[in-house]
């Protein structure tokens, strides 16, 4: 799986490229993750039939974090992974923040931040009116975290008791204008979130165990709902993006394309010991 | 004179006054008995928007969501993805005043099926003054696109509308006005979202109104019968706006007063005056409020210092009038 999360890394920095715009540090740092829902069996999904009425619900809230979540949903057989390199290209299905049922798996529309939590509870909520067991799952930025409208939107899962609702945010503590403790303070993080009725899961968001261990202990916790923070290295596995928040938010050049095209794939060969593709 | 295909109210001189809200509330309950995917969301004015008894009957589908009106137009936005029919209720200045972006991207960006019904517009909230007032919601509202935005005119026409925007599918903000006003039409008046409705005929001017101007224009039209014949057109649906009825009037007229309790920059006015710059250009009038905010007082104080009373829509009229002659 961690082979295949780098892959996945491989293509989101392709996309980029060719886009000549997006946002590459948060795509990379939670790809491990995105691997792991998709790929990993973590989730009730058919890209056979993608609106399928019982299947579980992946709101990206973040919406800048698409180019991953794409490049997971090609991969998974949601659409044909050829149409990747249209990301952010006029016609394209693959538009530069999500728009809800363009594209087969796009379940909300997002970028404007802070909104995307609280379509994902009033899916959970729709759920539970109508007693049905999907699941949702919520994914949101660290620095997504500023917006009032996620508090709110907390407040309202606390009332219902949505234990239907798993958050999780990408702890990567990057924002575009600096470190996310310098431009907006969070912390405490887990003691708010505990406050706000979260059952609250730390995770090393690069261990794939750990994922799937919180997600699945989430699956099980029905007295309240669960919020896992995933700790997370922005821009991992290519070393000159990695816990720079400039690359927040700019695509690479040519140059850092080779190069890091060439960090992922030594590291997705182990220096050339497992394969040479 | 008056157009008898309307069904209107036969004894203008006593109409029964009756607020908006009741209907609203009222069709509410009994579209919900027939409907099960209808919910209502309330940011903590229940009884304001007269949900009370939608409350008592369905508990389970009515989602208090405290004061949040960002929070509650994404609820319903993904309620809606759900397959659910959510009605997003609160004053028109906090919605969508206050949740416009949530409106704009959560729901307009793919229509998604979410009604936003903003109470007390225009005056309504007359003595907590100008922040509680909403002058803009029509604007902001008929921007967005996919939107449709409706203005009825009385009690029964809201219990009409209230049906035809849950059959609809996609988003719509329909405003209701506070204060009891002379109901003019009955249970047989016809009502189609995006139909302009001629209540009288006339040949030498069109007033154009919508919500609690459309009365104003009428008792405008009777003052003046005689004098001059004027044309009312209950512009109920200001968009998608009715192109054809506009210009039809304007054509047989030749001169337009628009009204409504609303600011004249972005509203009925507006769109009216966009679609007849473009196909047929008039002489023309917008009564309204006149770029300003509103100020503390009762509403009918505050219609009268404001101009949106029949008085102001009289002088318009023979401003047009006087000027052609």
């Amino acid at each position: 799986m961690e082979v295949k999360a780098n892959e996945i890394r491989a293509e989101v920095i392709k996309m980029l490229v060719e886009a000549g715009t997006g946002h590459p540090a948060g795509a990379l740092g939670s790809a491990d993750f995105w691997t792991l829902l998709y790929l990993g069996g973590l989730i009730k999904i058919n890209p056979q039939d993608p609106w399928n009425e019982d299947r579980d619900r992946v709101v990206l809230s973040a919406g800048h974090y698409c180019p991953v979540l794409y490049a997971v949903l090609a991969e998974a057989g949601f659409f044909p992974k050829e149409e990747l390199s249209s990301l952010r290209k006029i016609d394209s299905r693959l538009q530069g923040h999500p728009v809800a049922r363009m594209l087969p798996g796009i379940e909300n529309s997002s970028g404007t931040l802070g909104q995307g939590i609280s379509v994902a509870v009033g899916m959970a909520l729709a759920a539970r009116m109508d007693k049905k067991k999907h699941r949702v799952i919520c994914f949101m930025g660290d620095g997504e975290q500023n917006e009032g409208q996620v508090w709110e939107a907390y407040m309202s899962v606390a009332k219902y008791k949505l234990s239907n609702l798993t958050i999780v945010i990408d702890r990567n503590n990057i924002q575009i204008d600096g470190h996310t403790e310098d431009v907006m303070p969070l912390e405490p993080l887990e003691e708010k979130l505990k406050a706000f009725g979260f059952a609250v899961i730390e995770v090393d968001g690069h261990n794939m165990e750990e994922i799937e261990k919180a997600m699945n202990r989430a699956k099980v916790t029905f007295e309240k709902p669960t919020a896992i923070v995933l700790h997370t290295i922005p821009g991992k596995n290519v070393d000159f993006m990695e816990n720079d928040y400039a690359w927040h938010g700019r695509a690479p050049g040519m140059g850092e394309t080779v190069q890091a095209l060439m960090e992922l794939h030594k590291l997705r060969t182990l220096d050339g010991k497992i394969i040479n593709d | 004179m008056i157009n008898h295909e309307m069904n209107l109210v036969e004894d203008w001189n006593n109409l029964e006054k009756r607020p908006m809200r009741d209907g609203y509330g009222e069709a509410m309950v009994e579209m919900a008995r027939k409907n099960t995917k209808v919910v209502v969301l309330i940011a903590d004015l229940l009884e304001s928007l007269k949900l009370d008894e939608f409350k008592k009957e369905f508990p389970e589908r009515l989602i208090e969501v405290g004061i949040q009106e960002q929070n509650m137009m994404g609820l319903a936005a993904g309620m809606a993805l759900s397959g659910k029919i959510p009605f997003v209720n609160s004053f028109a200045c906090f919605s969508p005043g206050r949740n416009w972006e949530q409106l704009r991207i959560s729901v307009c960006l793919t229509k998604n099926n979410v009604k936003v019904i903003g109470g007390h517009a225009g005056f309504g909230n007359g003595t907590d003054g100008a922040n509680q007032q909403s002058f803009e919601d029509m604007a902001i509202t008929r921007v967005l696109p996919n939107m449709i935005v409706l203005a009825p005119a009385d009690y029964e026409q809201i219990k009409k509308a209230v049906w035809r925007v849950m059959a609809l599918d996609g988003p719509v903000y329909m405003r209701m006005t506070k204060p009891a006003r002379e109901g003019m039409t009955t249970r047989t008046t016809p009502f189609e979202i995006g139909k302009a409705q001629v209540f009288r005929e006339g040949k030498d001017i069109s007033v154009f109104a919508c919500g609690s101007m459309v009365y104003e224009a009428m008792l405008a039209a009777k003052e003046l019968a005689g004098t001059v014949e004027v044309e009312v057109i209950n512009v109920h649906t200001i968009k998608p706006l009715d192109t054809e009825a506009v210009v039809k009037s304007a054509r047989k007229t030749g001169k337009v007063v628009t009204a409504e309790e609303h600011s004249i920059i972005g509203g009925l006015g507006s769109a009216v005056a966009e679609v007849l710059g473009e196909n047929y250009p008039v002489p023309m009038r917008r009564v309204g409020m006149r770029d300003t905010f509103g100020e503390s007082g009762e509403p009918e104080e505050l219609m009268k210092k404001y101009g949106l009373t029949k008085n102001e829509i009289i002088k318009e009229i023979k401003i047009l009038v006087n000027k052609n002659e």
